[in-house]
């Protein structure tokens, strides 16, 4: 996870924001953030709560176009591209960036059919293909063994970990590039929430991970990269291991320690 | 300060309040059934239900209710028809696609559809729908199931998208970010996710919507004409389990006769189809409900 820091600055950039500032109505949530993440790196947002960094991740996928009265200036590129031009289809920037939410949230579907959901909607008909995606990526969140004799079960049988787990299978089945986490194991017990973060040194192998957290020590554990968000602003954002052992910034080091938040 | 006796005067008033609701229905079963037992000392059960024709007011009797209950499902299924997927697609609309303050305003103001008497509606479908179908197809009778199911699907349109509606509003909101957030349309999120984790809630809608259907009366005692009639053919005239118990009460069929008792018998047939689909409803509930958390 250290140590690579040279290695990282070599690596494509996939996620940039500039500019960008996001209201609620009058309110601004997000101030003039400007941010580069690369690829197959995993970033961590954290900061006390309403400072805005689950707003922010909520902008890479467009999910708080949702919200009434949102709004937002500034530029967001993924891959380069522009994610708010009117012309981008949601639904296929939402194939390319996947989320995992707060609370595990399977559909009331078998395991199988939660796995196979995004493929489904996304036009894939061969059954073949969507049988091994779905093995693979049960396999690839360490879940296959769990549940391979009660696919058919339905997903809400399984346990809060296991569901989370699934979820996680279920993103990935649609080969995202990106995947989005929104404290995804806050509401999970340390056994499971040590799972996930295997798991996350796997994933970021085939794909760049960005996740909000409000555990100091899962930031410092899981991420290359860390971003400090407070009331807004973007305080700072460098190297974990930096942000955690010699940041810049007073309320960095003031939030790090608990101090506050 | 209230003190141990006046507690116990107010428990039992309340007490008193409660079982009037029990005793009624007790009492109404009560006298249906009675009715209903010397009814069949005259008349045999297997008569009852497998005579064709039904015409206790003639002199030549027959009391087959197979034409009323022929024409009470028919009246039913065209209502349901029209019902079901306009309260489902308001449903969903409602829910997946309107401003928010769009739902709060509009919600209500659909509900008044279900509060306008029905004397009205049976006078809309006789004299607006019936003549309007006449123009599209100048055989159809003056006469009519076709109108008159029409006009009751209109009538139980609330039932199905209110409660469809809130069956839809009660799947957590997770689901519905979920499905978004892995690429689907709102069409595909309506229909892959949020109908079916509320299937039970709608099929409840449904089914509370038949059984309004099923007993509905003044709609059908206009518009349908009073000709009981083994068909399904929806352009003639026929008559329906609560038609010919209006016709029958309003008449001059003396008290205490057979003529008079027919009313009980049909009652009771109805009785239990109603019974029966709130047992069905009810146990939809308790069993499909789909737990969260």
């Amino acid at each position: 996870m250290t140590g690579s820091e040279e290695l990282i600055k070599e690596k494509k950039t996939i996620i940039e924001a500039r500019n960008v500032n996001v209201f609620y109505g009058h309110f601004q949530a997000l101030k003039d953030i400007n941010i580069i993440m690369k690829e197959n790196t995993v970033t961590a947002f954290i900061g006390p709560s309403g400072c805005g960094k689950s707003t922010f991740l909520r902008c890479f996928n467009r999910m708080n176009d949702y919200i009434e009265q949102f709004h937002i200036k500034g530029e967001i590129l993924i891959d380069q591209k522009k994610i708010y031009w009117k012309s981008v289809a949601v639904e296929e920037l939402r194939k390319e960036v996947g989320m995992v939410f707060q609370k595990p949230n399977p559909f009331p579907k078998s395991i199988f059919e939660n796995v196979a959901y995004g493929l489904k909607i996304h036009g894939v008909k061969d059954k073949n293909f969507i049988e091994e995606r779905v093995v693979k990526s049960l396999k690839d969140v360490a879940l296959w063994d769990e549940v391979k004799d009660d696919l058919k079960k339905s997903a809400l049988a399984l346990s809060g970990g296991q569901q989370q787990r699934l979820c996680i299978a279920r993103t990935l089945a649609v080969e995202p590039k990106i995947i989005l986490m929104d404290e995804p194991t806050s509401a999970l017990d340390p056994i499971s929430t040590a799972k996930i973060e295997e798991l996350l040194f796997d994933l970021k192998q085939k794909y760049t991970i960005v996740i909000v957290t409000h555990n100091m020590q899962q930031a410092a554990r899981i991420s290359d990269k860390t971003a400090f968000f407070y009331m807004g602003d973007l305080v700072e954002y460098d190297d974990t291991k930096t942000i955690f052992t010699n940041p810049k910034q007073e309320k960095t080091q003031n939030y790090i320690t608990g101090r506050f938040g | 300060m209230r003190t141990r006796t006046q507690e116990n005067i107010i428990e039992t008033l309340l007490k008193f309040a409660t079982s009037i609701t029990i005793l009624t229905t007790i009492g109404i079963i009560g006298v249906l059934l009675y009715e209903t037992i010397s009814f069949f000392k005259e008349v045999s059960i297997i008569d009852f239900i497998t005579d064709k024709e039904w015409t206790p007011l003639f002199a030549q009797k027959h009391f087959g209710i197979l034409p009323l209950v022929s024409g009470t499902i028919l009246t039913t299924l065209i209502a349901i028809a029209v019902a079901l997927p306009i309260g489902l697609t308001i449903a969903i609309y409602l829910n997946m696609y309107a401003p928010k303050g769009f739902r709060k305003s509009f919600k209500p103001m659909l509900e008044v559809l279900a509060a306008v008497p029905t004397v009205v509606y049976g006078f809309f479908a006789l004299t607006v729908v019936t003549p309007f179908l006449q123009t599209i197809y100048p055989e159809l009778s003056g006469f009519n199931s076709l109108s008159a199911g029409i006009v009751m699907g209109i009538m139980i349109i609330p039932f199905v998208s209110s409660l469809s509606e809130d069956a839809l509003y009660a799947v957590p909101k997770t689901l519905k970010e979920a499905s978004f957030g892995m690429g689907a349309t709102r069409f595909q999120t309506s229909f892959k996710v949020m109908v079916p984790a509320a299937s039970s809630g709608i099929i409840v809608s449904i089914i509370l919507a038949i059984s309004r259907a099923i007993g509905e009366t003044m709609i059908v005692a206009i518009a349908v004409g009073q000709q009981p009639r083994l068909t399904f053919d929806p352009t003639v005239p026929i008559e329906t389990i609560t038609a010919y118990i209006v016709q029958v009460s309003m008449g001059d069929v003396p008290h205490g006769s057979l003529e008079y008792r027919t009313i009980f018998a049909a009652g009771i047939t109805l009785f239990i189809f109603t019974f029966l689909l709130n047992t069905v409803s009810f146990w939809i509930k308790k069993k499909f409900h789909e737990k969260y958390d």
